[in-house]
């Protein structure tokens, strides 16, 4: 078997890439995944959307992928509904250097069109009327933010790259990749060898491990993030709440439960995704804390996927110096879900060699080695 | 009886329709028809529906039901409110 590109990975960024690819006539273009669509990462997300950022970077990633969820259904002829609902992030001020920061993340996205605002303790009481404004100096809203459904989103992706021809293997799972003379040639899975000399990297929590087969190391790791999920109910809350300080982001979804999760600062850095009891515990002392009234309500189910964080906490997409025909899509630390439309633009241009929508410096791998500063995402939970 | 009144997921109100209109484009794997109908992830997270499931796909497939993996079964086994978890945890400092 041979493929023009291949992608490892059939999660949101994955799907994107190629279906941005076959749009543009892009022929032959193979994606494996050891699972099946949205097993990893992107399945376990807690579908989020939003363009409130610190970094101008993340902003220009967000607002122009809500851009493209705004019209998804049409643009991709979905038959179903990715559920886009677009009721705001309510982000939260609990300490005076938060209040701080966010007035400066506030004028960053106002400068770039995102119509973000600070908001009084009053006034996000009236936006959350279940919210307990004492808990809370002050916060920032914006209304272009809020849910997509994580599962729909990727097989609507899937389902227009099926249409335009791109072939879906799995289970399949990748075991090499072999490089000769610098240059991708191969890539060995469970099944075959596809004859390849483009590979993307869009392998999650993996992307790792799958970038070492062939020869190359980037500096990122998987870590656990727990999230649980409520019994529905009549709708009571339009945007989510989050707090990066007091770890905790909580959105009722269209369907009526609520979907909220917290990240632990002692997680290892591996490929755990198990259910604790600790993470139990302390969200439901936060959410007792800041929704007092959503704590009345019984959790039915919990689980966990992997961020794959990057020491800046922005994606690493572009090509690698060392291996000619080797792609990275990774290293999203927590926010490629909400990224995909970008990053499946940005990959296929780098990929085809057009011009690419938004100078791409600062999302290389490169940028990791030279010794200059990078500027570090605070707003993640 | 009409497949579209019969109702496989009774939390989610999954009809045996929706499943097998699924299977036929391609959707075997009882993780996938989850993730999109929702089957199983409603209060009784699958207790009634899981098996049934399991049978449609195997009927599907033309193999036994025991060949067909079931949804991974996720915590916790009962729905407990957020509010006797913090409860609980207070208790326990």
């Amino acid at each position: 078997m041979n493929a023009e590109i291949l992608i490892i990975g059939a999660g949101i960024s994955g799907t994107a890439i190629a279906w941005n690819l076959a749009r543009k006539g892009q022929k032959n273009i193979v994606v494996v995944d050891s699972g099946y669509p949205a097993c990893g990462a992107t399945g376990r997300c807690g579908a989020g959307v939003r363009e409130q950022w610190a970094t101008k970077m993340n902003c220009l990633m967000a607002q122009k992928s809500i851009a493209f969820f705004e019209q998804a259904n049409e643009i991709l002829e979905y038959p179903d509904d990715v559920e886009f609902k677009q009721e705001g992030y309510l982000i939260l001020a609990c300490t005076p250097e938060e209040d701080a920061q966010f007035t400066k993340n506030v004028a960053l996205q106002n400068s770039l069109g995102i119509p973000s605002r600070k908001v009084t303790r009053e006034e996000a009481k009236q936006i959350v009327p279940h919210l307990n404004e004492k808990a809370i100096l002050s916060a920032t809203f914006c209304g272009k933010d809020g849910h997509l459904n994580p599962f729909k989103m990727t097989d609507a992706f899937y389902r227009a790259a099926k249409r335009l021809g791109v072939v879906f293997l799995f289970p399949e799972t990748v075991e090499g990749i072999d490089v000769s003379d610098g240059k991708v040639v191969a890539v060995r899975t469970d099944k075959r060898t596809i004859a390849t000399s483009k590979v993307v990297d869009a392998a999650g929590g993996f992307s790792g491990e799958i970038a070492k087969m062939a020869g190359v190391s980037i500096p990122v790791y998987p870590e656990r993030h727990e999230i649980l999920v409520t019994e529905p109910i009549e709708k009571i809350q339009g945007p989510m709440v989050m707090s990066f300080s007091k770890n905790l982001y909580c959105q009722q979804v269209p369907h009526g439960s609520f979907v909220m999760g917290r990240g632990d600062p002692g997680a290892k850095h591996d490929h755990d995704i198990s259910s604790g009891w600790r993470f139990l515990d302390e969200m439901a002392k936060t959410v007792r804390e800041f929704l007092p009234l959503v704590a009345k309500l019984r959790v039915i189910r919990q689980w966990a996927g992997s961020y794959t964080m990057s020491p800046d906490r922005q994606p690493i997409l572009g090509t690698v110096p060392e291996v000619e025909g080797f792609y990275l899509a990774c290293g999203f630390s927590g926010h490629g879900f909400m990224f995909a439309p970008m990053t499946g633009l940005l990959m296929s241009e780098v990929i085809l060699g057009e011009p690419t929508t938004l100078d791409m410096t600062e999302l290389s791998l490169a940028r990791f080695h030279q010794n200059q500063a990078i500027e570090i995402e605070k707003s993640v939970v | 009886m009409n497949p579209e009144k019969i109702f496989l997921c009774r939390c989610e109100d999954v009809t045996l329709k929706q499943v097998r209109d699924l299977l036929d484009q391609g959707y075997t794997s009882p993780e996938e028809i989850k993730r999109i109908l929702r089957i199983g992830m409603g209060p009784c997270q699958g207790k009634t529906c899981g098996l049934l499931l399991q049978q449609e796909i195997a009927r599907y497939l033309k193999k036994r039901p025991e060949e067909i993996p079931l949804p991974h079964a996720r915590p916790l086994v009962a729905g407990v409110p957020l509010e006797a978890i913090a409860e609980a945890a207070d208790d326990e400092r």
